[in-house]
């Protein structure tokens, strides 16, 4: 493989993708900032005051991380699906195609696109939260890799979904039926600890309860789930949707007849 | 050295369609190759296999002696391909949409921007560079596509109906610049409903139907096969019956135009002389359509292959 082609390559797929994501700001950075806004005010300021205190964190402090990173996750999704079936849809795809760069390239360069939104949606959603409290970070690196990895993992989710997808239709599918109600389930805005047994052995069986815990515990400390458990799985999922991406791409499912 | 070698290349459809049934072809570097056919004939299947687009059922493809399959970084670096329908990311800028198409052949930085602007000049685009594709004409977005195949400066260039939908004036700067680039040292291979288009820029000639080659030979070659000719001659008098000449038909077209039929065996000049005799004189002379048209409706309707093979 020619390593220099490649990196000149991936480059300008995320020179692509981040000019892309800068020039529809307004469908891209500010609704998640508006939602997220919106989370923080009504789930935080005017029912968290009622909640009081979870895992010894003011309610707002406690569903900071989990809204951060349900922001995340969201948008690294939304990118790569929305950029890599629109491309697929108005043939450009076709350029990337008819090049010699490789298909891990071409996955990676999206996933890329995707991590770096997740990471600017991020940021600005961590922004707004210290508007309304306030964050200490307990452990950095924690808090950094696991962000980075569901990231990733969700990129890459979004690859594979574009990659199957046919028609608009089926790239809002997932995000709404399985997505979405996965991040409220995944103990964004609540303690596991609180349900019943049995309810808490189902909800670890929610990749994104891991995630969100996680990322909780790189910021204030605190989690329902094993650290270790959740770098396994994290990890696991990367190379598992990364494998899965690449056979789909050599076989050309989806995107070459 | 062949710039494109297939060999065998079959494409079988997934709904059971086979569009390619064993083709072989060979089209030398340098060459300016047309590659014709009817609608649905298997010319996009067989450019979209050597592009990487289409998956093939098997048989081999070679560019510029390097395998798509095992050698496919190197045989890509090699072809630049203009598609059929329009494939630009339409919300994208012109400069951008080739400055990116650089940056997937690994060409970056002061070399990227120098071909992005050698191009889009080259295609009259450069005052365009800073619009979005949506807004150029059909024509410029031809003609874009052109400067984003050409932007790695390939040395087989595969143009699948570039002209379709462009007028005449644009049609003949592209021939202009296609002859241009081919002189340049660049490998052409032209797909085109425009059988004058073909007749006029290329030198050899494939033409591919139900999925098979059913003539590939050179331009000069394939046009000498042509069994009958029909020539409009314009008269310059009157005339009120078409005159019986020896060994061609004729008929009147209207009282100053002559319709006459030449087999092979008949040279002009022996036309011309049972004209003098009758005391007709000529004006001027025109083929009543396109020679290489006539050549291929006859392939392509007959499929009497074997009656003008070489």
């Amino acid at each position: 493989m020619n390593i220099a082609l490649n990196l000149v390559a991936v480059r300008t797929i995320i020179h692509k993708e981040m000019s892309r994501v800068l020039r529809i700001w307004i469908q891209t950075i500010v609704p998640p900032a508006i939602t997220m806004t919106l989370y923080f005010i009504i789930f935080g300021n005017l029912i968290g005051r009622r909640i009081g205190s979870m895992g010894g964190f003011d309610y707002m402090q406690y569903i900071a991380p989990g809204l951060i990173m349900m922001s995340v996750i969201t948008n690294s999704y939304g990118n790569v699906v929305s950029s890599f079936f629109g491309a697929k849809f108005s043939r450009h795809i076709e350029e990337m195609l008819v090049s010699p760069m490789s298909n891990a390239t071409i996955i990676i360069g999206h996933v890329a696109g995707g991590v770096l939104r997740g990471m600017l949606v991020g940021a600005l959603v961590t922004i707004i939260a210290l508007f309304f409290t306030r964050l200490e970070v307990a452990h950095p690196f924690i808090m950094v890799s696991v962000v980075l990895l569901s990231s990733i993992v969700f990129s890459l989710a979004g690859f594979i979904n574009a990659v199957f997808a046919k028609k608009f239709d089926d790239i809002s599918i997932v995000p709404t039926f399985v997505l979405t109600p996965l991040t409220y389930l995944g103990g964004v805005f609540y303690s596991i600890s609180m349900l019943p047994e049995f309810w808490q052995n189902v909800s670890k069986a929610n990749p994104i309860l891991y995630m969100v815990n996680a990322f909780r515990y790189g910021i204030l400390g605190t989690s329902d789930i094993s650290i270790a458990h959740a770098y396994t799985i994290l990890l696991g999922f990367v190379v598992l949707l990364f494998s899965a991406s690449f056979y789909l791409m050599k076989k050309g499912v989806g995107i070459r007849e | 050295m062949n710039a494109l070698t297939i060999k065998n290349l079959r494409k079988t459809y997934d709904n059971g369609n086979q569009a390619l049934k064993g083709i072989n072809l060979n089209v030398a570097a340098g060459d300016f190759y047309a590659l014709l056919g009817p609608n649905g004939a298997g010319k996009t299947t067989a450019i979209g296999i050597v592009s990487s687009l289409v998956n093939k059922t098997s048989g081999e493809v070679e560019i510029f002696g390097h395998s798509i399959d095992t050698d496919f970084e190197a045989a890509k670096s090699c072809l630049g391909l203009v598609p059929q329908e329009i494939n630009l990311n339409l919300w994208d800028t012109v400069g951008n949409i080739v400055k990116n198409q650089a940056g997937y052949y690994g060409i970056g930085g002061k070399v990227a921007r120098e071909r992005v602007e050698k191009y889009l000049r080259a295609l009259r685009l450069w005052d365009r560079r800073d619009d979005i594709a949506r807004s150029l004409s059909g024509g410029m977005k031809r003609r874009l596509m052109i400067a984003r195949a050409l932007v790695h400066e390939p040395r087989l260039l595969i143009l699948d109906e570039p002209t379709a939908g462009v007028d005449i004036e644009i049609r003949r700067s592209m021939w202009e610049y296609l002859r241009e680039i081919n002189a340049a040292g660049t490998t052409i291979i032209l797909t085109t409903h425009y059988l004058e288009e073909a007749e006029s820029l290329c030198r050899h000639i494939g033409i591919i139907d139900g999925g098979r080659i059913i003539e590939d030979a050179k331009m000069s070659t394939v046009l000498r096969k042509l069994q009958r000719e029909v020539l409009i001659l314009s008269l310059a008098g009157d005339i009120t019956e078409a005159p019986k000449l020896e060994g061609f038909k004729t008929q009147l077209r209207d009282d100053c135009e002559l319709e006459v039929e030449k087999g092979p065996d008949r040279d002009i000049n022996d036309l011309f002389e049972q004209l003098n005799k009758h005391g007709i004189r000529v004006v001027s002379m025109r083929n009543k359509a396109n020679r290489l048209e006539e050549l291929f409706m006859r392939l392509v309707d007959s499929k009497q292959a074997p009656e003008v093979a070489a």
